[in-house]
């Protein structure tokens, strides 16, 4: 293993103080229990967002937090769910009075703690869980799809209505909607490695693909041999696009997701790869975002999100967010 | 059940988990994503480190602040489940009172009961419940023995058959659930855990 670390009890701790400095502007960063907060305080009658999950998906969440997004974020330990402590530390310390929501993604470990944080914290409360994963199949007797890359759209569009003075309910409705509307499918080139680990999570071949893997290297539908990129994405694009059925005339969101170890290069070469076959099939794409947002440590591969837009998704996508992995309109 | 008696268990407990890591870390490579050991480990370096801050304690205090610190430092599935276990216990009646083993396997019972409820997993989605919930059964019918050193044996026979049984089973809950067929072929390995920790335990009360 080569990475940066000093020890591994600390990795986390000097990981997010380094972090809370390079944006001391935007963001504090609480330690014991750990959270990431605005620098400012929410403005009364403002809903507050609370995400978080396990690190090694930076810069999700504590990237998201701030103007437009998050009012702060739970980070646990590498891949591990955080404590319940955290969100319960993190709500009494956001919350102005108009409730906490609470965004989560579909892991047992997730679910599980931040239901305890709910249960703990006294304020008014809700939660959405997103589940957008179209790899794994769908089941009410099972854990179920995972939330994975359009955690990200969500926080960015239920944010903006947050700041514009939405409503708990209106928040929770809102975030409900992007998550059914939203599909996502990854490949794997690579593993990552967890620091306390010290070697890769799995084993893959120097001509394979994990096709359908998690964003914590667990395996995805299949090992395929790896192909041209146009045909991984227009693999991946046929699962989105049957679970999504997107109409002729709707528009979409199109979203090319890092898994924190392929180039930007590629990304893009992705990008024009999923535009072209979306076009063949008459898929409108009017908006765009590309980078590493929901990253596996230092996995190769990608994501591809499309996300069905009506007007109001379409404005809060569009309206000015100022964090530190996000930023546009002001 | 005492105080000290958790402490102890606790040490034993660590001790055979950390012999026992590698195997761990292995099951959960091949079907989750490695991190539940380093859970475990963490959990019970944390709770054995608490040892002076509890051992003067009333046993209610002392498992509320094992609760505690499960819960707030270990994270992921693991701290959650075990943390509303040791939360669950804690909050049993009459703590002020001498813990039997029938009042100890009622506790037991309804810490088990509770991380059911909160893991939504039942026997047969390959986790930790297959070996617990199996146990907390068994474990009811002996409450009321005299001779339960003997029936213990047998729960130690129930907690291994029931790890084992989860080779081939395909996984319903948690991470191993998005495999599908793949999950088949390997020990859950929070069924494995939780069958060294009710194999230990179990040992050192038949021995004392």
């Amino acid at each position: 293993m080569k990475k940066f670390i000093n020890n591994n009890d600390d990795f986390l701790k000097e990981s997010l103080t380094g972090f809370g400095k390079a944006h001391s502007d935007i963001i504090n960063v609480n330690l014991d229990p750990s959270f990431v907060s605005r620098k400012n305080k929410t403005k009364d009658g403002k809903v507050s967002l609370i995400s978080g999950g396990g690190s090694g998906h930076e810069p999700m969440h504590g990237g998201f937090v701030g103007h437009g997004m998050l009012d702060a974020a739970c980070p646990g330990f590498v891949f591990s769910a955080p404590t319940p402590d955290q969100m319960q530390a993190a709500a009494e310390h956001v919350d102005s009075g108009a409730g906490v929501l609470f965004i989560v993604k579909n892991y047992s470990g997730d679910i599980m703690n931040f239901q305890m944080g709910a249960e703990m914290y006294s304020g008014k409360n809700d939660s959405i869980v997103t589940n957008d994963d179209v790899a794994v199949e769908d089941s009410t007797f099972t854990t179920g799809r995972r939330g994975v890359a359009a955690t990200v759209l969500v926080e960015k569009i239920v944010g903006s209505l947050a700041e514009q003075g939405g409503s708990l309910e209106e928040c929770k409705k809102l975030g409900e909607k992007v998550n059914k509307n939203a599909g996502t499918m990854g490949v794997a080139f690579t593993s990552c490695t967890v620091p306390a680990a010290g070697k890769p999570t799995f084993d893959i071949g120097d001509d394979e693909m994990e096709f359908g893997v998690g964003i914590h290297g667990e395996p995805g539908r299949k090992r395929e041999k790896i192909q041209a990129s146009k045909t991984i994405v227009g693999n991946i694009l046929e699962a989105i696009l049957d679970n999504l059925k997107p109409e002729k005339n709707e528009k979409n969101l199109l979203f090319v997701n890092g898994m924190g170890g392929t180039p930007l290069t590629e990304l893009y070469l992705v990008y024009e790869d999923a535009c072209q076959i979306l076009q063949s099939k008459g898929v409108q794409v009017t908006k765009s975002l590309v980078g590493n947002y929901c990253t596996s440590l230092e996995m190769q591969g990608a994501s591809i999100t499309l996300l069905k837009c009506d007007d109001e998704i379409l404005k809060h996508w569009d309206s000015p967010v100022h964090t530190a992995a996000m930023r546009w309109g002001m | 059940m005492s105080v000290s008696f958790l402490i102890s268990q606790a040490k034993s407990v660590q001790k055979v988990i950390d012999e026992n890591s590698a195997e761990i870390e292995i099951l959960d490579q091949k079907i989750g994503d490695g991190d539940h050991i380093f859970n475990i480990q963490r959990g019970l370096k944390l709770v054995v480190e608490l040892e002076d801050s509890i051992k003067d304690l009333p046993l209610a205090k002392a498992l509320n602040m094992i609760a505690m610190k499960v819960l707030s430092g270990i994270g992921g599935s693991s701290g959650a489940l075990f943390g509303t276990f040791f939360m669950t216990m804690a909050k049993s009646p009459d703590l002020d009172k001498d813990v039997d083993f029938n009042k100890a396997c009622e506790m037991i019972i309804s810490g088990i009961k509770a991380m059911k409820e909160r893991g939504k997993a039942d026997v047969g989605e390959k986790t930790m419940m297959d070996v617990l919930i199996p146990v907390s059964e068994k474990l009811n019918e002996l409450k009321n023995e005299s001779e339960f050193k003997l029936g213990l044996n047998e729960v130690i026979k129930i907690a291994e058959e029931r790890m084992l049984s989860t080779k081939d089973m395909l996984a319903t809950k948690g991470r191993a659930s998005f495999l599908g067929e793949r999950a088949k072929g390997h020990i859950d390995p929070g069924a494995r855990s939780s069958q060294l920790i009710i194999d230990t335990i179990c040992k050192s009360v038949i021995n004392n």
